[in-house]
Formats: C-alpha cells, structure tokens, sequence
C-alpha cells in the first residue's frame, strides 16, 4: 500500500474494528503502567475499589475517575512522571495565570510519536517535502513551535523556525525565501497580512499555499479572510499542551472535521456537568486517554474543550475519526497573547476587593492583529467621594490583575448592578475577535 | 515491510490455573506476514497465552478470533485445522522415528486425505530451507544435534502448511550461533509468506527480527509497539535486554 497524500497510511487508513482492537491493547498497558508507575494513579483505581485488570475492553474506561488540570498542578513538577528522570528527554510548560504551570515529559519515544501525529497533520493538508515552511508558533516551553517543528522536518520539507519575530521581519523572510506554508496561531496570519498590506506586497508575487493553523479558536469567517488575503488554503489543527501539544488532530482537503490520532489518543465526549459518557456524535466536552505516552501517561483527562465526534467514513480515505472545530470550552477560557485566561482567575483577584462584586466581564478585541482585553467590573456601591476614590480602587486592582495575568489591559468600573439584563449576569467573556 | 491484515486477535482474555488467575485481560493481535515477539520474565504468562491460542487451555472469559473466526471452545486439532501450528518448547520429536517420518506427521492429516505428491513435495521445500535436515533424512532424529532437532521441529510444525506459525523458545538451551541459524531462519520463513507469534527469553535476537511486540509481567500486557520502540524503551533494555542503566 503507498498512498502518497497520507503519512502513515498503515495507521491513518486502518480499517476500525482493528483500530478498536489496538486502542484496547494500548489502554491497557497503559493503565497496568500508570498503576504500577504514578502513585497519583495507584491511589485513584485504589480508590474507586478498581484493579487494572477491571479493565477488559474500552468501554470499562468509564468506570475510572477523570484527571484535571488541577492534578497536574498538584503533581508539579515530577509526580505524574512514569519513568526515571533521566529517561525524559524533553519537557514542556503550560502556563495558566495562576497556579504552578502542567509539566509535560516526553521519552524518545514519546517525541518519535509526537513528530510522527504531526507529520500526519502537515502532510493532510498538502505540505511535502519540497515545502518551505515558515513557522511562528513561539518556541520555548510552549509545544506548539518545536511540534511543527519536528513534524516539519519529519517530512522532509525546509523549515525557518522564524518564531515569534516582528511582523516586518516576518513578511521579509517569507519573501526573500520563498515561504510556501504559514504554520501559527490564525490572528498572527491576519497580523502578517496587514502587515503585508501596509507596505503594499501583492500576494500574487508571494509563494505562499497553505496554512496550518491553530493554538486557539477561529471561526469559519476568519478562515476566508485568511486565504483571501493570504491566498492560501488554510487548515485548522487541534492540539492541547497535556497531550503533548499539536498533533491530536488535523484537517485533511474535505475540511470536514479534524482527523484525531486516535492510535494515540482514547477520545471520549462526556457531560462537562455530569461526568456522563455521552454517545457518539452528541456535543460534550472532549476528554482524552494516552495509549502510547511512556513518560506521561494520563488517563481521562479534561480538555475544556467542546466538539463532538464523527466516526463516519471520510472521503479522503482516512479511518480515524473527526472531532468538529472547537470554538467553546466549559470553563470559558480564552486565550488572549498566546496566554490561557480563566475567568476564575480574575475572580479571584476581584474577591481581595470588598469595594466591587462578583460580577463582571471580559471583553476580548483584535486591532491591527494585537488583542486587547477590556475587564468591567461592577462596584458594590458608588463611594461618596466618588471621582478620587473610585480612581484609586481601580489603580490598586489593576495593579493586582496585572501580577496575574502578565499583560495589559483596560480596567473599567461600572455602576452597581449594570453588568446585567433584567437581574441576569451577562455573559462572563465575550470575545468578538472572530466575529 | 508492509503487513497485511490482521489473522489473529485476543480481547480481554482471561485464564485459571485452577484458583491461579494466570491471564489478565490479555489482549493482542498479529497481522497476516508480520513476526509478532512476546516477551517477559518466566511466570509473565507468554507459555499460557499460546496454549489458549491453541486451545489447550479454555480462557474462562474473553474472545480469540483467527482469520475472523472466533476459535474460543474449539477443539485443539480443529484449531490446527485452520491453520494454527505451535512448534512447542523442547521440540517433543519422536526420537526413534527418522527425520523424513518425523516431517511425514507434521503432514498427517494431508496424507490421510491422499494428498501425498504434495506432501513429498514440500518435504523437498523443508530440505531446500534445512539442507542439512536433507543430509539426514533416514537419520534417527534422536541422534541429531540440538539445532537440528530445532530446524526439524520448525520443518515438522511448517508441513502443516500453517497460516500462523507460533514459536515458543526456539533457542532454548541452543548455542549462541546455531540460535543466531535459527532466528535467521525464522526471518525467511516471514519473507515466505509465514506469519509467525515468537515467545523467546532472548528479547534482542527476538526484536531483531519482529516487527511489533508484546511486554507481559504478571499475566498482563505492560508494553506494546514497534520492535524499534521496544529496543528503545529503557525499561525492556534494563529488564530484558541485560543493559544497565550505566551502559545505555
């Protein structure tokens, strides 16, 4: 079998039933290890009365208790890692604004399965190894930029690992080396494109021919101002830093969903309230399993994210279910500079101030490719010496978001109760970035 | 090398030794011309899982398919019958008999249904891939050597015309150049056509010529992959590949 359009045929295209038969032989490894190697994960069969035996075919999945965020936090740096240290050959950090970041380890194994997921990523929407790929995911603890990296590379296709550089620089290297592929976060190709529109480059006299782009949420409408603009088929890809970062999922040509590693990955949709495992195809919060993760292996994880699953045929060929685009999560994350936001965060700050409430509001806003995030907060009530007081107070909170979130941004007070219609908060985030 | 779909299949499969529960959920699979090693200290199960394969112990729960049939509660020779031969650990060849008749019952049910020009002719095919078996076909194979008695038992377990062909330590008690004849042997046997389930303590020689493989501890899977991953995986090497950690 050579299928030239499709990295790892042999797995990409594998007919289901054995897919099925291979995730339960890897689920189960992977418990027996998680259980014999990550005290974390000892306790919790231990304690939900389970052996790892208990587990005998996927569906015994459901009985183990869900990992989140906060484990990992718990587990910093080292807890959750299943192999002697000197056996890891790379870490990666997730940042979030509070709270120790998620350490993800990885094996050399666990990197060859990395390259290999991505590779299947870039090579679905077309890149080959006569590709000039020019990538401005950041590298550094971030995943994203040594992930496409990698799966770049793996290709055979040339790569300029440009980074996070300037926007002018940015458009220079994509002429003067003839950049085929754009590889980033999609409001960084918009950026690119102004960029490229105020010194006045005709996309016509550029190479360019797809994108590969991900790291945060995109509508449909930002994808056609893209590729108008850029003129450039762009392709949306799906991957989350405790997972190992990109590579979990991928578009292919149909743009139909993206394809999930599910070789990789155990993909399960449950009830973001509940718990409940939902059945296939309805929306719900995607929670994954590693099946071949030496160093990290970790068991129904939470991803915040919501999508629903498809695992009809698709007509490109591939076998490997598609997840829909995700452009929700349960806990109204957003990522704004790159950075992972939590409403619960900032509410945690605002609680330090009996002088406002516990309801506000994130505006989040793109001008000129940079984001800009406005935070109005209700006042409990409107001081005396109004004009003086209130200026103070908004200083010493600003001040105090600041250490927390890192960035800049607009502090607005607001009257007491405004924030609401008919009595009903309004919605915590609204971003309108994508329109 | 490509391989081709897959021919067999455990699921969950659990078996006792009386009270003993000595197989965990064991599931795996082989796929039609792959060489499919598994590995793991003596105890982890690797003996038990073939002879429920061949039938010769009923898992008390689980499901083994060959070729898409679900073979759990057949009968040991109906298992054969389709196409599952086991060369056993320590050969059991019938030592008195020559070693052309030791070859001529590997064919035994053939030969009852008259079939016997094809049987000679692949007892010439044997000789053409064990030419000193040629050399000693009148011979007692009681009187051979330890390899020999190996490439005889292989020869015996293949005039079966077997679609899956299941080792379990051919290189047993073998000196390490006649063992390093015999896994080069196997190697060809795939490149025939053969797809061979390979239970051997010398998990280097054994990974050396698989494709995938299978870490048992226990009675239950602890690793699956790539023969390449598992020659990587520290743990294999330090466990069962006699590495220390300083050497690697």
């Amino acid at each position: 079998m050579n299928v030239p359009d499709v990295y790892s045929p042999q797995q990409e295209m594998m007919p289901r039933e054995e897919l099925l038969q291979l995730q339960l032989e890897r689920l189960q490894a992977t418990i027996n290890r998680a259980y014999k190697n990550v005290p974390f994960y000892r306790r919790r069969l231990e304690e939900a009365g389970l052996q790892p035996e208990d587990f005998q075919n996927l569906d015994d999945l459901s009985k183990l208790p869900l990992t989140t965020k906060q484990d990992l936090r718990d587990a910093y740096p080292y807890d959750m890692v299943a192999v002697p240290l000197r056996e890891v050959v790379r870490f990666h950090l997730s940042s979030g604004t509070t709270g120790p970041p998620t350490v993800i380890a990885y094996t050399a194994n666990d990197l060859r399965h990395w390259t290999e997921t991505v590779a299947r990523n870039l090579m679905a929407a077309g890149v080959r190894r006569d590709d000039v790929v020019q990538i401005f995911f950041g590298y550094g603890l971030f995943s994203g930029g040594f992930g496409l990296h990698q799966g770049a590379e793996a290709i055979g296709a040339t790569v300029l690992p440009v980074s996070s550089a300037e926007l002018v620089q940015q458009v220079q290297i994509m002429q003067d080396f003839r950049s085929t592929v754009l590889v980033g976060m999609p409001s960084y190709a918009l950026a690119i494109a102004e960029a490229m529109e105020q010194q006045g480059i005709d996309p016509n006299s550029l190479h360019l021919r797809v994108g590969l782009f991900g790291a945060e949420p995109w509508s449909e409408k930002t994808r056609a101002e893209i590729e108008s603009r850029l003129y450039i088929h762009a392709y949306d890809i799906y991957g989350l830093s405790e997972m190992g970062g990109p590579g979990v999922a991928g578009e292919c040509v149909e743009r139909n969903g993206l394809h999930l590693a599910e070789d990789h990955f155990l993909v399960e949709v449950i009830d973001p309230s509940s718990g409940e495992t939902l059945p296939p195809g309805h929306e719900g919060e995607l929670v994954f399993t590693t099946l071949t993760r030496e160093a990290l292996p970790l068991l129904r994880y939470r991803s915040g994210d919501i999508s629903r699953i498809d695992t009809s045929p698709c007509p490109c060929g591939r076998t490997l279910a598609r997840m829909a685009r995700v452009f929700r999560r349960t806990d109204d994350m957003v990522i704004i500079h790159g950075i992972n936001v939590f409403p619960a965060d900032v509410a945690e700050v605002l609680a330090e101030f009996p002088e406002v409430g516990k309801n506000f509001q994130l505006l989040v806003d793109r001008r000129a490719g940079h984001d800009e995030l406005e935070i109005r907060v209700e006042l409990t009530q409107l001081p005396s010496d109004i004009a003086h007081r209130l200026l103070q107070i908004r200083d010493q909170i600003a001040a105090r978001l600041r250490q927390t979130l890192g960035f800049d941004f607009k502090l607005s007070l607001v009257e007491p109760r405004s924030l609401r219609v008919n009595g009903k908060p309004l919605p915590r985030v609204v971003d309108r970035r994508n329109g | 090398m490509m391989t081709g779909s897959v021919l067999l299949t455990l699921s969950g499969v659990n078996a006792y030794y009386g009270q003993l529960h000595v197989l965990k959920g064991v599931s795996l699979h082989v796929n039609e011309r792959e060489i499919v090693a598994l590995l793991g200290a003596n105890g982890a199960g690797k003996t038990t899982t073939l002879r429920t394969i061949c039938a010769l112990l009923k898992p008390a729960t689980g499901r083994i398919t060959f070729a898409g049939k679900d073979i759990v509660g057949m009968r040991p020779e109906a298992v054969v019958r389709l196409g599952i031969t086991q060369v056993p650990e320590g050969r059991q060849l019938f030592g008195p008999l020559s070693v052309r008749d030791n070859l001529l019952l590997g064919a035994y049910t053939r030969l009852c249904a008259g079939r016997k020009a094809e049987v000679l002719e692949d007892i010439e095919r044997i000789f053409e891939l064990f030419p000193i078996l040629g050399e000693r076909a009148g011979q007692r194979s009681g009187s051979l050597s330890g390899g020999e008695q190996q490439m005889l038992a292989i020869g015996r377990a293949l005039m079966a015309r077997p679609r899956l062909l299941i080792l379990d330590e051919p290189c047993l008690g073998l000196a390490p150049l006649v063992a390093r004849q015999i896994i080069h042997t196997i190697s060809q046997l795939r490149s025939q056509g053969t797809t061979i389930l390979l239970v051997e303590q010398n998990a280097r020689a054994a990974l050396s010529i698989a494709d995938r493989g299978y870490v048992m501890e226990t009675g239950k899977v602890v690793l699956e992959g790539s023969a390449e991953e598992l020659l990587r995986n520290r743990e294999v090497r330090r466990a069962y590949l006699g590495k220390d950690y300083e050497e690697v």
